[in-house]
């Protein structure tokens, strides 16, 4: 018999997702599967789609590849648009062919809505649905400084945030009176508001744009109602999605009053050999703008085309974001004006800015619905509540209002075998329970098996805790050791290290490594570690101990950076970093510098640390320059370890017209007191002397800010990858109360943190939150504090210049050569001029 | 495939001093020139086990760098390796080969301990 021919018009998600269905289905045995999608790329992770203003590509956002489709014989054509379907012929028309089919399936998703209004097709107006979008934006911010999203919902602040994201001042335009009128009420929508204005993006609500012209200082202008106007050289029009249902309507099928392919339960459209999916599809007067519904739909229709049986029962559209780094959630009813006799709970913080509303049945038995702002904490237990009718606690306003507990959670335990616990792949606790009966032993099978939380991932948490849960029931240790070599975590090797006395690595290697023997290769041999578990357990017995890293015992531990004390280039030179306290240097050492600099040909650079950097040093010209840097007053300044970087400091009240504290001075005794302390992590301090935060404390792991009675800590704070805001921890405390509190923080993260885990992970990870953290640290609720303070004045006690140190030491100093039989240098490394100086040709 | 030489290889091979034991670090590596060419050799000491020492290019493909002695030595599931100290591609010591592209391997020569002196087979 021959193959039926089916034919998928979109290649986007949903149209992807019915490809795997097919194929898991064993579809491609019956049907030649021919998909044309209209983008130049093959379906890709739409829902993370702004991460691609965020270092991800194309690649890594593609679900599949061209590969996988042939691997399976499925014709996948790419930029390939249908521009009719022939129903009488029952053939597709493209540009350039027809192609006849058996069966037709619409994936086409949807198009942002751009409004009428004279000038939207002016130059720089854009809009934010695809990879070529982004493309377009990313070209046209290129000589832009300002940015304007039409549209407050969703999509629009997630617009916004790309905008910021490329250094554009951004605005946002809404039509309505609140930000996100879909979720959230009137109280949630104003802090919202005050939220996003905090971020500096600017927020218009109650705004109609009457038309785009010309503008004066910008590219383009806005007039609104009432002739107020708004300058911006490019435009986002995020103003909602449309079906791109025109297909469909040009030969005849039928279309809801308002757009949208109409589809039964079985997803077929009015002409049974044609069905719809995903946001192009109408089911029960309702599109689903959300990615998990698309996905319950393609199942449904994989098992239609395949004489399985399966219906769309409507899908839940609770969602759970993060927009412009604020928490929004909204559950079920969220406004419950949907059933009757519906009471609500709500609880609103207006200093920490978090807005909670249950909406619950008349009887007070039963979640309707959850709308939250500002903290999504409670999202996932209030949405267990939900999806499945569990019984709520006697007062139900339990469970929004704050609690010296954290948030409440619903134990795994509690959940109903029947609990969804993905919705992007329909996987209940009871599938996850049967891969784990089948024999599944950790998260990464469970979700193979099952492919929960490979969608969204708005679920991975919840699973995660399940599976450990589950696994924890049946007996199986979950597995959280640091390598291979020690079945233990980061913090109970600190544990051993520091119960026992244990002062070497061999010596713990010993006692507690994992037992020699199976593998290949020399198999009785005893194992020597590996580049996790030595540098980890090199900075523990640092942290404790505080012996130099040079010594003997230590030196094979370290990574390459920590051994030669200097930082390796990528051509195998290395940087030098001298301390620099605060930032505060007499001419006499910057003349030094320049003159190493010069000496010793090495590139210049000022560091955002406030620092100088001297780049481009061989291993064996490191001991001279360091010799005479000491000579001079230097000391090294750790910008190898994950150990105290820098103090930065601002010139505070010494010379600033507003500070109200001396922060250099502060800074300085925070750099002294703290510096050659090694951690998890690098740390990074500041101190400004007043609230204008010019030393930008607010973005460190630990930052001080002047107050006129004393010292604001901050904690927790970081720039990099993923930057996060330092918390305040503590409000006017004087010098010696500053630091006794930062004492205590930094041994209790050192303590506990992961290796690699920076403060500001180490905190979203610790259990119990900042409220915890701070009964430990200032309420000493653990009794640990005299402990800490204790550890801390070891580390400060111990301090000895790690370069000093090496530079009396003849035998350390053996190790600086870069060739042991030889006096050469290394003649790769070759360098030339650019701008004045030297750097890798 | 290197091309070949005038001279049969294996007729050729001698033991020669390379440096001395007192130039090794223990359980981590030096750098050292084989005499009278461009090559560098990575020397990893691992006093205790046997064998005790290891030589591998010092050449690191990945980075382009002569950097593999500056790296930290461990093993992997009792088989020991270097990790590059650039971008921490771990290279097994016995035969060089690459744990994470089995396409890719770092040179390695027979090395001994005689005495005071480090002698390799070239
Ligand atoms: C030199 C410097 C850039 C500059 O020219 O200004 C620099 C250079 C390096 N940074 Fe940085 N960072 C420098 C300031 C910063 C800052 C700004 C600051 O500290 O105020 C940040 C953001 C703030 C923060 O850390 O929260 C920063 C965030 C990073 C990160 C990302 C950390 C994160 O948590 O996401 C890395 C990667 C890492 O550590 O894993 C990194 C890693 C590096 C490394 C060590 C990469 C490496 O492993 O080779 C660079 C080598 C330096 C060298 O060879 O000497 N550098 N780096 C700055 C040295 C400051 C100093 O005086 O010590
Ligand atoms: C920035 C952004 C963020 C989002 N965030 C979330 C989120 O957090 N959670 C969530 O659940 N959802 C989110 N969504 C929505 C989600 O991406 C959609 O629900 C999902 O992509 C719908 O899938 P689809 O296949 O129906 O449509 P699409 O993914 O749009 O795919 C349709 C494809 O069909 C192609 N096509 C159309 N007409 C033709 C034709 N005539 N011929 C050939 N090809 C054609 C289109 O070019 C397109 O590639 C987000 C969307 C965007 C844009
Ligand atoms: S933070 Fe305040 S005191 Fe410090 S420099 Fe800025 S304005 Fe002056
Ligand atoms: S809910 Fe989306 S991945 Fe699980």
């Amino acid at each position: 018999m021959s193959k039926q021919r089916l034919i998928i018009i979109g290649n986007g998600m949903v149209g992807h997702h019915l490809v795997e269905q097919l194929i898991a289905c064993g579809a491609p045995r019956d049907y030649a599967i021919t998909v044309f999608g209209e983008e130049r790329h093959i379906a890709y992770d739409r829902v993370h789609l702004s991460e691609y203003f965020s270092g991800r590509d194309a690649d890594s956002l593609a679900l599949a590849s061209a590969d996988d489709y042939a691997a399976h014989g499925i014709d996948l054509r790419l930029h390939d648009t249908v521009t009719a379907i022939d129903r009488d012929a029952n053939e597709v028309v493209t540009e350039s062919d027809r192609h006849p089919y058996d069966r037709l399936v619409l994936a086409t998703g949807s198009y942002p809505f751009v409004p009428p209004i004279p000038g939207n097709d002016r130059e720089k107006c854009l809009v934010y649905r695809t990879l070529d979008d982004l493309d377009a934006i990313r070209e046209a911010a290129e000589d832009a400084t300002t940015g304007v999203v039409v549209g407050g919902g969703l999509l629009g602040l997630e617009a916004a945030n790309a905008l910021r994201g490329l250094n554009l001042d951004t605005a946002v335009v809404e039509f309505a009176p609140r930000l996100m009128p879909m979720q959230v009420d009137a109280e949630g929508g104003t802090l919202l508001r005050e939220k996003i204005e905090a971020l500096g993006v600017q927020v218009l609500t109650d705004r109609a744009t009457q038309r785009i012209e010309a503008g004066e200082t910008s590219f383009h202008r806005m007039v609104f109602q009432d002739d107020k106007m708004l300058e911006t050289d490019l435009i986002v029009f995020s103003a909602g999605i449309r079906p791109r249902d025109q297909l469909a309507r040009d030969c005849a099928l039928e279309i809801g009053e308002r757009g949208g392919v109409v589809i039964d339960d079985r997803c077929l459209t009015s002409d049974p050999a044609i069905l719809a999916v995903g946001e192009v599809a109408l089911w029960n007067q309702s599109i689903f703008g959300l990615v998990a519904p698309g996905y319950q739909m393609a199942k449904v229709a994989a098992a239609t085309l395949t004489e399985g049986d399966a219906t769309f029962t409507g899908a839940d559209m609770s969602t759970k974001l993060k927009l412009l780094g604020v928490d929004v959630g909204a559950i079920g009813d969220a406004h419950g004006d949907r059933t009757p006799g519906a009471r609500t709970f709500r609880y609103l913080d207006e200093l920490k800015q978090e807005y909670r509303k249950l909406v619950v049945s008349s009887d007070g038995k039963k979640l309707l619905g959850a709308m939250l702002v500002g903290d999504n904490a409670t999202y996932d237990t209030l949405m267990q509540y939900y999806a499945n009718g569990l019984a709520l606690p006697d007062d139900p306003a339990s469970l929004i209002l704050p609690s010296s507990e954290g948030a409440p959670t619903l134990g795994p335990d509690a959940l109903p075998d029947t609990a969804t616990l993905c919705s992007c792949h329909n996987v209940t606790k009871g599938d996850v329970c049967a891969t784990l009966d089948a024999g599944a032993l950790d998260l990464a099978s469970v979700k193979d098996e099952t492919r929960a939380s490979t969608g969204c991932g708005g679920c991975a948490a919840l699973l995660k805790s399940v599976v450990d849960h589950e696994l924890a029931a049946r007996g199986v240790e979950v597995d959280q050791s640091i390598c291979e070599h020690f079945a233990h975590t980061r913090q109970e090797l600190y544990s051993l290290v520091r119960v026992e006395g244990i002062k070497t690595f061999s010596e713990l290697l010993e006692k507690h490594g994992t037992t020699a023997g199976h593998g290949l290769g020399s198999s009785s041999a005893p194992k020597l570690g590996c580049d996790i578990c030595k540098p980890a357990v090199a900075s523990i017995l640092a942290a404790c101990f505080n012996e130099p890293i040079t010594d003997a015992a230590h030196v094979p531990l370290q990574d390459t950076n920590d051994t030669f004390m200097a930082n390796m280039q990528k051509n195998g030179t290395y940087s030098v970093v001298p301390r620099i306290p605060g930032g505060e240097i007499t001419p006499e050492k910057l003349i030094v510098l320049g003159e190493v600099g010069k000496k010793y040909g090495l590139y210049t650079k000022i560091t955002g640390g406030q620092r100088v950097d001297l780049f481009g040093a061989q291993l064996h010209q490191l001991p001279d320059i360091w010799g005479e840097l000491i000579e001079a007053g230097f000391e090294t300044g750790h910008a190898y370890g994950k150990a105290t970087r820098t103090v930065k400091s601002c010139v505070g009240s010494t010379w600033c017209r507003y500070g109200v504290q001396d922060s250099v001075g502060m800074a300085i005794r925070l750099e002294e007191r703290y510096k050659g302390l090694r951690s998890p992590h690098k740390l990074k301090f500041a101190v400004s002397g007043c609230t204008r935060e010019c030393a930008e404390a607010q973005s460190k792991d630990v930052g001080v800010i002047a107050t006129e009675h004393g010292w604001n800590l901050y904690v927790c704070g970081n720039g990099g990858m993923r930057p996060r805001h330092a918390e305040l921890f503590a409000t006017d405390l004087d010098d010696e109360q500053l630091i006794r509190t930062i004492d205590r923080f930094l041994m209790f993260y050192i303590r506990t943190a992961d290796r690699l885990q920076r403060t500001s992970v180490w905190r979203e990870n610790l259990e119990g939150g900042l409220d915890y953290l701070k009964d430990v640290v200032l309420d000493d609720s653990l009794g640990l504090g005299d402990e800490l303070e204790a550890q801390m004045q070891h580390v400060i006690d111990t301090y000895e210049c790690e370069w000093a140190n090496t530079l009396s030491n003849p035998e350390k100093l053996k190790r600086f050569r870069t060739f042991v039989n030889d006096s050469r240098p290394d003649p790769d490394i070759i360098a030339t001029e650019e701008r004045g100086q030297l750097r890798p040709a | 495939m290197s091309t070949a030489t005038a001279i049969p290889p294996t007729q050729t091979r001698t033991w020669q001093t390379l440096c001395a034991r007192d130039d090794l670090v223990a359980h981590s590596g030096v750098a050292a020139w084989l005499d009278g060419t461009d090559t560098q050799v990575a020397l990893l000491y691992l006093p205790g086990r046997t064998p005790e020492i290891y030589a591998v290019a010092n050449h690191d493909p990945f980075s382009n760098a002569n950097v593999i002695a500056r790296g930290i030595v461990g093993d992997i599931k009792g088989e020991p390796v270097i990790a590059s100290p650039l971008y921490k591609q771990h290279f097994r010591l016995s035969d060089g080969v690459c744990v994470e592209d089995e396409s890719v391997h770092l040179r390695t020569w027979e090395v001994k301990i005689d005495g005071d002196r480090v002698m390799i087979r070239v």
